[in-house]
C-alpha cells in the first residue's frame, strides 16, 4: 500500500501509456475487421478461407509477433506503432468472426425493404445494414477491447512503458506490491474500457436502448410467463 | 400502365417460376395477382420494380422497358408494401415513412412534416410518429407500411401480401382503408395475395396464376366468378361441390351440414 501511495505518477503514467497503445489498436482492429468481414459475408465462398486465416494469426505467440513484425513494419522493436499493429493485427483476427456473424445475422427483410425503396448498395450497407448489425458488433467489439487491454502488458518485455511495466519491475525487484496494483490497474482500465464502449452503444444506438429498457423486444407478456414457467 | 410482355423467370436449379407471361395492369386501377403460394405471384411482382430480372420477356410502365432505367432511381419511384410492413426496426415511425423523399434529397425537415401528414392520411395517430416500429401494432405497422409507399407520391404501388400477417378484423379494416384511399388518389396497384376473399374485395381486376406462373384466368371478379374456365379456378374460388351451399331456415351451409353464413 506505502508503494503504491508512493508510486502514485508511475502508476497514472503507465495507465494513460497503457490507453495509448489499446485505445488505437481497438479502434483499428474495428476499422479493418469491418471490410474484411463484409467481403466474407457477401461473397460466401471467401468466408471460409477469411476467417481460416483469421483464426491462424490469432494462433500466433505474441512475443514472437512482436519481435517479427518490426522487420516487415521497418520500425524498431520498442516503437509504438510496432505494439499496436500487433495488438492490432490480433484484434482484427478476433473481430473478423464476430462483424461476419453480426452482418449476416441482420434480417432479410429489412436489406430487402431498404433495397426495395431504391437504396444503392453503399447507402444500404452504411444506412441499414451495419447500424442493425451494431448491437452483435458492439458485443464483439467488448470481448476484442478487454482481450486487447489484457494484451498490452506483454510488450513491457520489450521495454515499452504500459501497465505491464509494473509486472517486469516488480518481479524483478520483488515488490510484491507493483505486480499487484499493476494487475488491478489493468484490470480497472478494462471495465472501464468496456463501460466506455457500452456508453457509446447506448449513444449511437438509441432504438436498442428503449427495446433494453422496455425489455419488450421480441416475446409478448404471454411469451415470457410460458418460458418463465 | 404496367405491361408484362412474354416474361419468364427460371432459376438455376431448374426451376420454373414464371413461364411466357403476359398481362398488363391498367393505371388508376387495382390488379390483384391471387394464387397459391410458391406460384410465381410475388415474382412477378418484383420484376416491376427489379428486385427479380426476368430471364426473358420484358416488363414495361407506360411503354418504357424497366430494364432501360436505371433500377435504384425506379425503385425509388415506385411505392412497395410488403408483408410484416419491412420497416427498418433502427428508424422511427416518421423517419420509416420520410425514407424514399430524405433518399430523394427532400430536406428533413419537409420530409418529417409530409410524413407526419401521410400519418392521418393511413389513419395513424401523429402520436405515434416518434415510436420504433416493435413499439406498434401489427395492424399499425402495416399502416405505416403503406404510408411509406406513398411518401414519395409514386404513381404505381407494389403491395405484396400486405395484410397477410394480421388478424382478420384488422384485415377487413386496412382493406376498406385501401379502398378508400384509392377512391381518392387513383394509384396504379398491383397487389399479390393468397386470399381470394381479398382479391375479390379489392380488384378491378383479378388475374389467377396457376403454379408455374401461368395465368389461370383473368377478368372483373363478376366475370371470373360467374365463368370460371376450369376446374382448378372452380376449386380456388371456392365454388366446387364441396362448397355448393344450400339454405338451411336462416343458415347458409355446406353439403356437410356446417354452417359458413347467415342469409341477410
Amino acid at each position: 500500500m506505502k508503494w503504491i501511495l508512493n508510486n502514485v505518477g508511475t502508476i497514472t503514467d503507465a495507465t494513460w501509456a497503457h490507453l495509448w497503445l489499446a485505445l488505437p489498436a481497438i479502434v483499428l482492429s474495428f476499422a479493418l475487421a469491418i471490410p474484411i468481414a463484409w467481403v466474407a459475408s457477401r461473397f460466401r465462398r471467401s468466408r471460409f478461407t477469411l476467417l481460416l486465416v483469421a483464426g491462424l494469426i490469432y494462433a500466433i505467440p505474441s512475443l514472437p509477433l512482436f519481435i517479427v513484425l518490426p522487420l516487415i513494419l521497418g520500425t524498431s522493436v520498442r516503437s509504438l506503432i510496432n505494439v499496436v499493429a500487433a495488438l492490432g493485427l490480433y484484434g482484427v483476427a478476433l473481430m473478423v468472426r464476430y462483424a461476419a456473424d453480426a452482418l449476416d445475422a441482420v434480417s432479410n427483410d429489412a436489406l430487402l425493404a431498404a433495397t426495395a425503396m431504391g437504396y444503392g448498395a453503399w447507402r444500404r450497407f452504411f444506412g441499414v445494414q451495419l447500424p442493425l448489425a451494431g448491437p452483435a458488433l458492439l458485443a464483439g467489439l467488448r470481448v476484442v477491447a478487454v482481450s486487447t487491454v489484457s494484451l498490452v502488458p506483454v510488450s513491457a518485455l520489450l521495454g515499452v512503458n504500459s501497465l505491464g511495466m509494473l509486472l517486469t519491475d516488480g518481479f524483478q525487484r520483488g515488490i510484491f506490491a507493483e505486480v499487484l496494483s499493476g494487475i488491478g490497474a489493468t484490470v480497472v482500465v478494462a471495465v472501464a474500457v468496456d463501460l466506455g464502449l457500452v456508453a457509446l452503444g447506448q449513444l449511437l444506438m438509441p432504438w436498442e436502448r428503449l427495446a433494453l429498457r422496455r425489455g419488450a423486444r421480441h416475446s409478448t407478456a404471454e411469451d415470457k410467463r410460458v418460458v418463465a414457467a | 400502365m404496367i405491361e408484362f410482355r412474354g416474361v419468364s423467370k427460371s432459376y438455376d436449379d431448374g426451376t420454373l417460376a414464371v413461364s411466357d407471361l403476359s398481362l398488363t395492369a391498367a393505371s388508376h386501377e387495382i390488379t390483384v395477382l391471387v394464387g397459391s403460394s410458391g406460384c410465381g405471384k410475388t415474382t412477378l411482382l418484383r420484376m416491376v420494380n427489379r428486385l427479380v430480372t426476368p430471364t426473358s420477356g420484358q416488363v414495361l410502365i407506360d411503354d418504357v422497358d424497366v430494364a432501360d432505367r436505371n433500377p435504384v432511381e425506379l425503385r425509388r419511384s415506385i411505392g412497395y408494401v410488403m408483408q410484416n410492413s419491412g420497416l427498418l426496426p433502427h428508424r422511427t415511425t416518421v423517419d420509416n415513412i420520410a425514407t424514399v423523399p430524405m433518399l430523394r434529397g427532400t430536406p428533413v425537415r419537409e420530409a418529417r412534416q409530409r410524413a407526419v401528414d401521410l400519418m392521418e392520411t393511413v389513419g395513424l395517430d401523429p402520436s405515434l410518429a416518434r415510436r420504433y416500429p416493435w413499439q406498434l401494432s401489427g395492424g399499425q405497422q402495416q399502416r405505416v407500411g403503406v404510408a411509406r409507399g406513398l411518401a414519395a407520391d409514386p404513381n404505381i404501388l407494389l403491395m405484396d401480401e400486405p395484410f397477410g400477417a394480421v388478424d382478420p378484423i384488422v384485415r377487413a379494416d386496412l382493406q376498406r382503408e385501401l379502398l378508400r384511399l384509392q377512391e381518392e388518389l387513383g394509384k396504379t396497384i398491383l397487389f399479390v395475395t393468397h386470399d381470394i376473399a381479398e382479391a375479390i374485395t379489392l380488384g378491378d381486376k383479378i388475374v389467377i396464376v396457376a403454379n408455374g406462373g401461368r395465368i389461370a384466368q383473368q377478368g372483373t371478379p363478376a366475370e371470373i366468378m360467374a365463368n370460371p374456365v376450369d376446374d382448378f379456378v372452380t376449386t380456388f374460388l371456392g365454388l366446387d361441390e364441396s362448397r355448393s351451399l344450400h339454405v338451411d331456415g336462416d343458415l347458409v351451409v355446406d353439403p356437410s351440414g356446417r354452417p359458413v353464413g347467415r342469409l341477410a
